[in-house]
């Protein structure tokens, strides 16, 4: 029998244990990265920003002079916008999860719907925009509106909505499920008075996560036609509009530096948006959500 | 309180009141599938919708120019007056440009910060981590692309020569960034939910953390993780705003990554943002290179959902 030798041992450890530490160097610094490219891309833009953000710019209507420049068409037209996306997609959405987890039965046209959800969420968003501009702009007449944009939008935020719902229904422990069928319940009842009160928080998060996506969403508003230099106020669901992502495409792409620092700007005002309505899905998540 | 209680108490009446109810319970328990049922087929519409606008549009392109000149082209010059050309290989080769330059920045950082965070990280840095990756992946892409054009091009010319303003690096490279949190935490999906029973064992005869890493736990969630990849390469071939603003314009087609090139999604939005009048060739144009997009974005998908199923290992 033939005995280990020490030294060779220790050798080979030393050289495993050093290119563990070395590695995980690596990886770790591999995970900073991630981490100091957000950190740069958010001090950028708010130095770069922080200065033309003032009352003026919130209050004025879109120039061809930087310094005049200002967001509220864009801003208020994202506010409309959202007042069309929100019940359309959450209302969609959610109908669509209780069908799959409270109704849908094993067969093939539930599994259909199940792998056509998850396809569509594969989708570039500026096929939507094609969806859109034919089916909403174009056959359905509703022209470069609001409620056109706030369609297409819907449909694309659509299966984010589904599947946070349905994570959010099956999360109900299904004890709460037959009690209140043992105490003679009917399935709607106890979807309506059970599931969804439990399911709620779960599903609100996950709304207003796809809710913010949409808020940032740029390609199908190009797509559908969304004009960026507008005078007015949308009046109406028909009305005209412009959104905060188009407002900014077009400034970060003039070849003028001055439209840089007001791009900058409503980048500024987006990123703000989008940090809010997160920071209340947080919120919500921690608050409400059981774990059963 | 006594009362109240007793009013409560279902008497022969209430009964009767009741059974009458019974009727319009009836009805929305009939009522509701059905209504949900629709809510559930507006999600198959839309496939259809996509599906179906894309291929009536592209039939009208193809009556217009033919088929082997939009598949085999090698010259997309469809502003060029009197002889528009048609070839899409161009705006493929931009995308492709764009995808694998993203590619090559996503994966080896994406794939080592799920390492990372999975095998070495302590749950408090997973947990402050993970959230600080979902606000990188809800950036909305017009901000990398304005991040693309007006920082990351500029420090670029510094150091590759000949870098002009538009060039398929620095969105590629953007575009990387883009989809890196989608990596890392799908992948890291993918390995927390390797057993830790299979770690113990490899630790316990000896293996340094890193072996098990690489030895153990990322052949056994290899499938997640190139499900990430595939998926991420979806993301960056049909990813729009950052391509468009920090891209260019021009469709060419070979391999330089310096210059300004195209890629499909530019193209959909620079006819957007134009004039091209309804019914022109240009106008159905855009469906045609869409239904390109999609095509490959699809097949992108369905690998990456095939791969993940069919290779899954279950313990």
């Amino acid at each position: 029998m033939r005995y280990m030798d020490d030294t060779v041992v220790m050798k080979r450890m030393t050289k495993r244990i050093t290119a563990n530490k070395v590695w995980k160097t690596l990886f770790f610094l591999a995970t900073t990265f991630a981490l100091v490219t957000l950190a740069v891309l958010l001090y950028r833009i708010v130095t770069q920003g922080i200065d033309y953000l003032n009352i003026d710019f919130l209050m004025n209507f879109a120039s061809r002079f930087a310094d005049k420049a200002g967001i509220k068409a864009a801003l208020i037209g994202s506010l409309w916008l959202m007042a069309v996306v929100a019940p359309v997609s959450i209302i969609l959405g959610v109908g669509t999860a209780i069908y799959l987890e409270e109704y849908a039965k094993k067969n093939r046209i539930n599994d259909f719907i199940r792998m056509n959800i998850s396809n569509l969420a594969g989708v570039p968003s500026i096929v939507f925009g094609l969806l859109g501009l034919t089916i909403f702009v174009r056959m359905m007449g509703l022209g470069k509106s609001i409620l056109a944009a706030g369609f297409t939008m819907s449909l694309l935020i659509l299966p984010v909505i589904i599947v946070a719902a349905q994570e959010a229904i099956r999360a109900v422990p299904n004890e709460q499920r037959e009690a209140s069928y043992g105490m003679g319940a009917t399935k709607w009842q106890t979807i309506l008075r059970v599931v969804l009160p439990a399911a709620i928080p779960g599903i609100l998060t996950g709304s207003i996560l796809a809710l913010s996506r949409a808020i940032g969403e740029t390609a199908p508003l190009v797509v559908i036609g969304i004009p960026v230099i507008l005078q007015f106020l949308p009046n109406g669901l028909l009305s005209q509009f412009t959104a905060l992502p188009m407002q900014i495409y077009d400034w970060a792409k003039r070849p003028q530096e001055a439209f840089q620092y007001v791009a900058a700007a409503g980048i500024l005002v987006l990123m703000t948006v989008l940090l809010l309505m997160n920071s209340i899905a947080i919120y919500i998540r921690n608050k409400f959500q059981k774990r059963y | 309180m006594v009362s109240q209680k007793e009013d409560k108490t279902s008497s022969v009446q209430q009964l009767i009141a009741n059974s009458r109810n019974q009727k319009t319970k009836k009805i929305v328990e009939k009522a509701m599938p059905a209504l949900l049922f629709s809510a559930a087929i507006i999600s198959i519409l839309t496939t259809f919708g996509i599906v179906f606008t894309l291929i009536f549009e592209t039939f009208e392109f193809f009556k217009r120019v033919s088929i082997t000149d939009f598949l085999f082209g090698t010259k997309w010059l469809p502003f060029s007056g009197n002889e528009p050309l048609f070839g899409i290989l161009p705006l493929i080769a931009g995308t492709l440009k764009v995808t694998l330059i993203a590619v090559v920045v996503a994966v080896p950082f994406g794939i080592a910060s799920a390492i990372y965070l999975s095998e070495y990280a302590s749950e408090k840095t997973r947990r402050t981590v993970k959230p600080i990756l979902e606000v990188l992946a809800g950036v909305p892409t017009i901000v990398y692309g304005f991040f693309a054009l007006t920082f990351v091009t500029p420090i670029l010319q510094e150091i590759v020569p000949g870098l002009k303003l538009f060039n398929a690096l620095s969105p590629g490279i953007v575009v990387g960034i883009m989809i890196l949190p989608m990596i890392t935490s799908l992948s890291e999906d993918a390995m927390s939910s390797v057993p830790n029973s299979m770690r113990e064992g490899a630790l316990a005869l000896g293996a340094t953390k890193f072996e098990v890493a690489i030895k153990v736990v990322l052949p056994a969630a290899l499938s997640g993780i190139v499900a990430s990849v595939v998926l991420a390469i979806s993301r960056a071939i049909g990813e729009t705003m950052i391509v468009s603003l920090a891209g260019g314009s021009t469709p060419k087609f070979d391999l330089n990554v310096t210059d300004s090139i195209q890629t499909m999604t530019a193209y959909i939005v620079q006819v957007s943002t134009g004039d091209a009048g309804y019914g022109t060739t240009i106008y159905y144009s855009i469906y045609s290179v869409g239904f390109t997009l999609f095509i490959f974005t699809l097949v992108m998908n369905l690998l990456a959902h095939y791969i993940s199923k069919r290779f899954r290992e279950v313990y």
